[in-house]
């Protein structure tokens, strides 16, 4: 609790009598006053490392998809600002270093030669390999998972110290997979691409079909190399293509697993059967889209516009909550130090507000950030997952991904 | 014979109007960008207003003949007079206003601005806007203590009660509270703040002196889960019965609290999605919106029970009363 902290407006027109004889100014400017609570003992300095790695530029399948520019980091920094207009009233600040590395750069010098040896906040937005070095490398550093969603990190390959926020696959293919079960959408087909991302989440779908008594009719693997996107008259090709490739047995939707956007959007309005597309295109889960403005969602989707230019995507999104969560740890507990942060974060007294109508919390056996997981069209909100009537015990949000019964983590106990 | 026709017109006019409870009941439906309006007496609905984008927290002038809209969307208040259900002029409120409160003299506005981190205070006669007041991220709550001396104001992502000094116009205080605070109500002898937290689950009552949390008043429903329980609108007694009732959001209840122990008496089953409250003038009734059944639900007091659903627009979000 704070007392007698001012971040007050300091007015030209000071009194509501003398604000009336003012009037013809219209508007008081206000100036920022620096002083800073006098009941907060010490001033607390939390500086958070932001870890990327270089990749070639993804070019996205439609043309009127826009590759986004520092994907994730702009949520990261979204999140700093909210953070530190509130410790500009209690007297915390939040620094942010950016650190990306090369290609082939070794990960574990280049966050040592920032860190060094001294226990370090680090948000990795880094895909599973990279998560399991640093995790390694810096035991006694608190890592946010703010990207890699392979299941392993949660279950065989979990770390005390790494906190995910991303969704695992399987928190998405659970959520998409209970609202197809609230349709009755019961007979499916899948079609897996040839990335090792694809062919994770085509597991993560089919356990989540066979976890809610759904029916897998056929699999099928598409193969072929992406050629150019943009070709003349490519669209005679595909018309004939994909009603061949999709001569199904009788199915009620089609699912496909195509992570890296090579083919998924081929497949709506194309297939041999009238039937909807759902998975990584068409129908999709997700931690967050630029349609949902339910929940206050509207605030943080205008403050990202206007920072960032263009529209957050799920990457920006658990950069954001990650950088959130410290935020709030360091308000409650007046401590930057991450071992407090990671005890904070994983009791009873840590709750996030996502804009996603319920609290966010870290599950205490995985260290799993629990969320809603949004159902989205390419241009609408469909619906919020967990959907009704998926009870469990301790929380709805643990019908989604794996529960502690399943999970092979033993790291947190 | 003319003139005593009117004379009788006139006494049974006179009659009808002292002997009913006349008054009525104005809801905001977010959705429909309207304003329905309940009579207290039959309870239906006896007209609907169409006003600006997004209709939030409303607010009656003191004398009843005006009604302040925060309509959201159009990024201004709109002022409905309240006797032709016309609206009248709008207000320059700054960018996206959701809830707001009106100065004891009637002269002033306080209105929150949830995308520009401030309050902003407008001048409702010279329809200006006089001053804006950095605050914390999305500004939502305002409550006003009963002097007009102190304005108590939410943020949402920042998690604190900014307590603004209305005379230097400086925030002196600020509390910090739990997860997504919405709703700040001043106790009627001006010595408490109840800050309600959405995300939280938890109401605060903050002494207005030291500005410590007395308590945290926490809500649990035999069968719910606890993240379904969200509270938002928050209407303290001013009658002597010494009771508060909170709008719980999602679990679609209302909970009565006693305002010396702090203990929740009762849970009353209401709409989901309940998230704002006014009393009756007698205090003898509530009404709560509920967003998501799109209804106003009618609680009797006296026998904690609700009495009718009347069905209001889309998204109905604030209610207030008009004697």
């Amino acid at each position: 609790m704070c007392r007698n902290s001012t971040r007050a407006g300091r007015l030209l027109v000071l009194s509501p009598s003398r604000m009336a004889s003012a009037l013809g100014v219209l508007l008081g400017v206000v100036l920022f006053s620096n002083s800073v609570s006098q009941a907060i003992a010490a001033d607390v300095e939390a500086t958070v490392v932001y870890v990327t790695r270089d990749e070639d530029p993804h070019i996205p399948l439609s043309l009127l998809d826009l590759p986004a520019e520092k994907d994730g980091f702009l949520g990261v920094q979204l999140a700093r600002n909210d953070n530190q207009t509130t410790g500009d009233f209690l007297g915390h600040s939040y620094e942010l270093v950016e650190l990306s590395v090369a290609v082939d750069e070794n990960i574990v010098s280049a966050v040592s030669a920032i860190v060094g040896k001294e226990p370090a906040i680090i948000l990795a937005d880094l895909l599973a390999d990279d998560v399991v070095a640093l995790a390694t490398a810096f035991s006694s550093s608190l890592i946010f998972n703010t990207r890699a969603q392979d299941d392993r990190l949660r279950n065989s390959d979990c770390n005390a110290n790494v906190l995910h926020v991303a969704p695992s696959r399987t928190m998405l293919s659970d959520g998409l997979v209970q609202f197809l079960v609230w349709k009755r959408w019961e007979d499916l087909v899948l079609v897996v691409g040839r990335h090792d991302a694809d062919r994770l989440f085509g597991e993560a779908l089919k356990n989540s079909v066979q976890r809610y008594g759904l029916n897998l009719i056929e699999e099928k693997s598409w193969t072929s190399v992406p050629g150019a996107r943009r070709t003349d008259s490519g669209h005679h090709n595909l018309q004939q293509e994909i009603p061949t490739f999709t001569r199904f047995k009788e199915h009620d939707l089609v699912l496909v697993a195509d992570e890296t956007d090579e083919f998924g959007e081929y497949f709506s309005y194309r297939t041999s059967e009238p039937r909807p597309i759902a998975g990584t295109q068409g129908l999709i889960p997700s931690t967050w889209h630029r349609s949902q403005e339910q929940w206050g969602a509207t605030q943080i989707q205008r403050r990202f516009l206007k920072l960032a230019g263009r529209y957050m995507t799920p990457r920006d999104y658990s950069g954001w909550a990650a950088m959130r969560s410290i935020g709030e740890a360091v308000t409650q507990t007046g401590s930057s130090a991450p071992e407090d942060i990671r005890r904070f974060l994983l009791s009873d007294k840590f709750t996030l507000a996502g804009f996603k109508g319920v609290p966010l919390t870290y599950r205490g056996w995985n260290g799993q950030l629990r969320q809603p997981i949004l159902i989205v069209g390419p241009r609408m909100l469909v619906s919020v997952s967990p959907q009704d009537g998926f009870l469990h015990p301790v929380s709805l949000l643990d019908t989604l991904g794996f529960d502690e019964p399943q999970s092979s983590c033993r790291q947190f106990r | 014979m003319k003139k005593h026709f009117v004379y009788l017109l006139g006494l049974v006019l006179a009659c009808s109007s002292t002997s009913s409870v006349a008054y009525s009941i104005y809801v905001s439906n977010e959705k429909d960008n309207t304003i329905s309006v309940i009579d207290g007496e039959s309870l239906e609905v006896i007209d609907t207003i169409d006003v600006g984008q997004r209709p939030r927290g409303i607010v009656m002038s003191h004398d009843g003949k005006l009604l302040y809209m925060c309509t959201s969307d159009d990024n201004h208040v709109q002022v409905l007079d309240v006797e032709t259900r016309k609206v009248l002029h709008t207000l320059p409120s700054g960018p996206d206003p959701e809830l707001m409160a009106l100065s004891p003299d009637g002269k002033y506005l306080y209105v929150a601005n949830e995308d520009d981190n401030l309050v902003t205070v407008v001048d409702v006669e010279e329809r200006l806007k006089v001053v804006e007041i950095p605050v914390g991220i999305e500004p939502e709550g305002i409550g006003l203590s009963p002097d007009g001396k102190w304005l108590v104001n939410t943020s949402e992502t920042t998690n604190m009660a900014h307590f603004i000094n209305t005379e230097t116009l400086e925030i002196e205080a600020n509390v910090l509270v739990d997860t997504r605070p919405r709703v700040a109500q001043f106790t009627q002898d001006g010595s408490e703040v109840w800050v309600s937290s959405e995300i939280g689950g938890t109401v605060a009552v903050i002494d207005a002196d030291t500005k410590d949390i007395k308590t945290r008043i926490t809500f649990e429903v035999r069968g719910l889960p606890p993240e379904t329980i969200q509270p938002v609108g928050i209407k303290l007694s001013t009658d002597g019965s010494n009771k508060a009732y909170i709008a719980l959001g999602p679990s679609a209840r209302v909970a009565v609290v006693d305002m010396s122990t702090f203990e929740v008496e009762d849970y009353l089953l209401v709409g989901p999605r309940v998230w704002n409250l006014e009393f009756s003038p007698d205090q003898k009734r509530l009404f709560t919106t509920n967003g998501v059944s799109g209804d106003v639900s009618v609680i009797d007091l006296e026998k904690r029970r609700v009495i009718k659903s009347v069905k209001v627009g889309r998204l109905p979000w604030g209610v207030v009363v008009r004697p």
